[in-house]
């Protein structure tokens, strides 16, 4: 690594996230100058984004080649007080917490209390949506059945296409003004709508490259300044690429860079969608200019590589935006989940791996960044190669890349009704989330506790927590004489939960498409500019709402020990086993014990626990696929946690599987927490038996340690791993290889860890199996082993 | 039965159907990787007729066999199945008779000859070699045992199983005492000695891999 990529990467590692007033400051002042200018509210949002890019602080790091960040300085991180408005109690939080603090000095705390919450209180986004919701969401709400991804950041999800490297901002302007001049007045009564669409359109490109244009001005200004000749070429460099880029499509590899970092800052300054912004398919994207600059001696192999790392540390500036309210505590993450996809397959269906594809993961493994996320996407075409290549990294430890089945994702997309070839282009983004990339609008709309819905069923639509009836009545559940009667009772009340956070849904979604428009975001996805439409109103080509569900492995082996102990093996009576929930195991440790380990699990390969989780799968999917949502489109579904599977277990009491009151639920479509004792070979087969083309994306997890993938032959035991669950038609699997603090934790808590394998000797075992000395043993190995 | 896992039985009956519902369900897998089913033990040749059920079912669905074996066995039981055994681990623990009679309580005679005859009958072989310090790591033995080895045709590979200590928890939740209880694992160095020792007889030789 060149010194110029180690001191910028250690300025980024070492600052320390801030919470920056700028822009909050910057849109208030346009609120308030403009509360009376009778503009449309596109036409008013494109404003407020020019107003804050005309007037926010820019600035270009020492031997900077990439620049451009969305504050002040790196890790100086913005707030959106359109969408929810931090109190002074959220700031305090924030700048005290210990885990994943952001500073928050005096002046910022000033500017909130004379200036910005003033204006904002009652005003925001999160403010209105609250107002709007019927009594029913808001019980099951604040009961932790679901949560609300839209109260505090907008619809996002979203990566690009390859349009961007094929036009420059000014291109993207003669579409617009083409399309207001075609706009039929006398039939379209939608026109007027339109227009106002597209001139914010409008105004929001002249808006970034003149940001741009601020930046060359600043790198013509310090190159005047420079004494370093070499630094001084570099500035009049970048001053050239800025003035360039975005305006006009890029010529070459750092153009391109540029070009989409420009506009990734103004995609995350405009709004705070959810999931950053993301290049997509960024070799392919990139690998036309690195080809031309190779070939005409104008780019070299590390050259690129210098540029790439550039590229990279930029993402890691900036953390993600901080949440308000009771979630500022929880929300425990800087990372803001841009996944940067590598393979795949071509527009034509032929392998996408290029020599690019392998530099990426090359600077994946050297920069070693939280941020971007990155992936591989691996089809039944992708070389053996390019996959080893990844597992060597996933080695090293810091669950980076993951790996995806880009057959799987394709046919995803295809069930969905998309074009073959916007299938092909497109990937993962977030964690797992499967889009047409450039053509989607996918928008993730919160995580859904499906073993507080059990519990809830159990209780005959009592939450026990709070003791208040938020559920249907669907029975007492000690009468139901069959498993099929309570599965039938846990189905309606399913339904009744989904249907009340899609009316939810309908609303916010409204909310967002009359009040929080993105003109700039829609001029970059299809077909926003020929629809006239915005994103957040249904312009892009494609429309997808998603709930994500949490907690499948919970409330598979739940069901499966009701199913077990109850009705076939009548260990105890239902009214016993309620009884024995409602008092956290308390004194029944016996019972609790035969349900942890004498019941079967989903993760074991075993069709008992399977088909109940099958049975689950299509009850969810019933429930949610195919509803239509008021852009055009449709909910599906998809399966992932995120880290809310903790806080969801906190709501939910003991649960039949032997989980106590408040523990974690199980996460992604991951086994329970060491339910799964048969090795990751039978965890693979149970949970391809989820058939992952109805979803958007599933998550799974599994955990090594170091040693497991030492040599050659463990580098090819898990790409073969990895080959079987895709035959099997998985959609995603990621690796966590485990430290000696982890195996640590093993020894106090073994019940956690029934699934973690190590490599002993010539073989491997369960780590919660052998013996103390020998787990020591490992542990020192383990230690000496991490990087 | 004890509900907390604390007591466990390791081990139970199986017929011949229901281990080849177990079988069938790593398919997947073992076309992936080109792997297949290991009949290991105790002694998978203690069990002739089952094995050669076994045996048969697989062939009949296109599994890879292995064999892992002491080669402690009549010839006529290993010369029933050898046609649908893919691939032999045949363990030499030592040359000298007399050792071999005090630590494993029975002669290597007729585990070389078997071995011999399995080797000149075409069946691929890869042989185990533990190497336990002050037992059977001496350099006569390694040269001996590398020299018999090299005689023999059809030998794919020599793995060397460096002795561990993960039995004794096995012995203790048994109830058993650990006789070697002394005795170490062989250093690193000694092991590439050995290693390096069998190659000079022009054996591929692996460590690992028992």
């Amino acid at each position: 690594m060149r010194e110029r990529i180690r001191k910028l990467r250690k300025q980024s590692i070492t600052a320390k996230p801030h919470i920056s007033p700028e822009r909050a400051i910057l849109i208030t002042e346009f609120y308030e100058s403009e509360i009376a200018n009778p503009v449309s509210i596109p036409v008013k949002r494109a404003l407020a984004f020019k107003h804050v890019l005309e007037n926010k602080k820019i600035c270009i790091n020492d031997w900077e080649l990439i620049v451009g960040e969305r504050g002040s300085a790196p890790k100086e991180t913005s707030t959106y007080p359109e969408i929810c408005c931090h109190t002074l109690e959220d700031l305090k939080v924030l700048d005290s917490r210990k885990k994943i603090p952001y500073a928050v000095d005096e002046a910022t705390k000033k500017a909130y209390k004379e200036r910005i919450i003033p204006f904002w209180k009652d005003r925001s986004i999160r403010d209105t949506i609250f107002s709007r919701m019927s009594d029913e969401w808001k019980a099951a709400y604040e009961a932790g059945v679901f949560t609300e991804f839209l109260e505090q950041r907008a619809p996002g999800h979203t990566a690009l296409d390859d349009k961007i490297y094929k036009k420059g901002l000014i291109d993207f302007k003669k579409d617009i003004t083409r399309q207001i001049q075609d706009l039929d007045f006398l039939n379209d009564t939608d026109a007027h709508n339109k227009e106002e669409e597209l001139k914010a359109m409008e105004i929001a490109t002249d808006a970034l490259i003149h940001f741009a244009e601020r930046h060359a001005d600043l790198a013509g200004r310090l190159a005047k300044k420079e004494d370093n000749i070499k630094r001084r070429r570099e500035l009049e460099k970048i001053a050239d690429v800025c003035t360039h880029v975005p305006a006009h499509a890029p010529r070459n590899f750092w153009e391109a860079l540029q070009h989409y970092w420009f506009i990734h800052l103004g995609v995350i300054i405009e709004l705070n969608p959810w999931d950053a912004f993301n290049p997509g398919r960024l070799d392919q994207h990139l690998y036309p200019f690195y080809e031309k600059g190779l070939a005409d001696g104008t780019l070299t192999k590390e050259r690129a590589r210098e540029l790439l790392q550039a590229f990279w540390i930029k993402f890691n500036n900036q953390p993600a935006p901080p949440k308000v309210g009771v979630t500022a505590e929880e929300s425990c993450t800087y990372t803001d989940f841009a996944l940067i996809n590598t393979g795949g397959v071509k527009a034509d269906g032929s392998d996408g791996s290029n020599e690019l594809s392998y530099l990426i993961l090359d600077v994946v493994e050297e920069t070693r960044l939280t941020q971007p996320s990155s992936m591989v996407q691996i089809s039944k075409k992708t070389p053996d190669r390019f996959l080893k290549r990844a597992v060597e990294i996933i080695r090293t430890g810091f669950g980076q890349p993951s790996v995806f089945n880009t057959d799987e994702i394709i046919q995803e997309l295809l069930r969905q009704g998309k074009l073959v070839e916007d299938a092909r282009n497109g990937g993962a983004s977030g964690c797992v989330e499967t889009g047409a990339f450039g053509k989607e609008s996918y928008i993730l709309t919160g995580y859904f506790n499906m073993p507080k819905v059990l519990e809830i069923t159990l209780n005959n639509g009592l939450d026990t927590r709070t003791g208040k009836k938020i559920g249907l009545e669907t029975g007492d559940p000690a009468e139901f004489c069959s498993f099929d009667g309570l599965f039938e009772a846990f189905k309606k009340q399913l339904d009744y939960f989904i249907d009340v956070k899609i009316k939810g849904n309908n609303v916010i979604e409204r909310l967002y498409a009359e009040l929080l428009p993105v003109p700039f975001l829609s001029l970059l996805i299809s077909d926003c500019i020929a629809k006239g439409k915005d994103y957040n109103d249904g312009g892009a080509r494609y429309n997808t709402n998603y709930i994500q569900g949490v907690g499948l492995a919970t409330t598979t082996d739940s069901l499966t020990a009701v199913k077990y102990n109850v009705f076939d093996k009548k260990h105890a009576t239902m009214k016993e086993l309620l009884e024995i929930l409602e008092a956290d195991f308390e004194g029944r440790e016996n019972l609790r014990q035969r349900l942890l380990n004498k019941t079967p699990k989903y993760g074991n390969d075993e069709d008992y626990a399977d088909q109940v989780m099958k049975a689950i799968f299509e009850a969810y999917f019933g429930a949610i696929d195919g509803k239509p949502n008021t852009k055009g489109g449709h909910y599906r579904i998809n399966l992932l946690p995120t880290t809310v599977h903790i806080y969801f277990g906190k709501v939910v009491g003991a649960t039949p599987d032997g989980r106590k009151a408040g523990e974690p639920l199980s996460e992604g479509v991951s086994p329970v927490q060491g339910a799964d004792r048969k090795g990751p070979t039978a965890v693979v087969k149970s949970v391809a038996k989820i058939d992952h083309v109805k979803t958007g994306g599933t998550l799974l997890n599994q955990k090594f340690t170091p040693q497991l993938l030492a040599d050659e032959t463990g580098i090819d035991k898990l790409a073969q791993l990895i080959r079987a669950f895709f035959k099997l038609d998985g959609h995603h699997i990621q690796f966590n290889v485990v430290s000696s603090g982890m195996l640590r934790d093993a020894q106090k808590y073994p019940e956690r860890y029934r699934d973690l394998i190590v490599r002993v000797a010539g073989y491997s075992d369960y780590f919660v199996d052998l013996g103390v000395d020998l787990q020591n043993e490992i542990i020192k190995r383990t230690e000496q082993s991490v990087f | 039965m004890c509900p907390s896992d604390a007591l466990s039985i390791a081990g139970k009956q199986m017929t011949v159907k229901e281990i080849l519902e177990e079988i069938e369900k790593d398919r997947a897998f073992y076309e992936e990787s080109g792997g297949g089913v290991t009949f290991s033990g105790g002694e998978p040749l203690v069990q002739p007729d089952f094995l050669n059920a076994l045996l048969n079912e697989c062939k009949e669905r296109d599994i890879h066999t292995t064999i892992d074996t002491c080669g402690f066995a009549q010839y006529k039981i290993i010369s029933r199945i050898r046609d649908r055994v893919d691939l032999f681990l045949y363990d030499i623990k030592t040359m000298d008779n007399q050792k071999h009679r005090k630590y494993t309580g029975a002669s290597n005679e007729p585990i070389l000859k078997n071995l011999k005859k399995l080797a000149e009958g075409g069946s691929s072989i890869v042989i185990s070699f533990p190497i336990i310090p002050s037992i059977n790591d001496d350099d006569e033995n390694v040269t001996r045992t590398a020299k018999f080895i090299s005689s023999l045709p059809n030998i794919q590979q020599v793995n060397l199983l460096p002795y561990h200590r993960a039995g004794i928890e096995k012995y203790k939740n048994l109830g058993k005492p650990y006789k070697l209880g002394k005795i170490q694992p062989p250093s690193n160095q000694r092991i590439k000695s050995v290693k390096e020792k069998m190659e000079a007889f022009g054996l591929r030789v692996g460590i690992g891999g028992g």
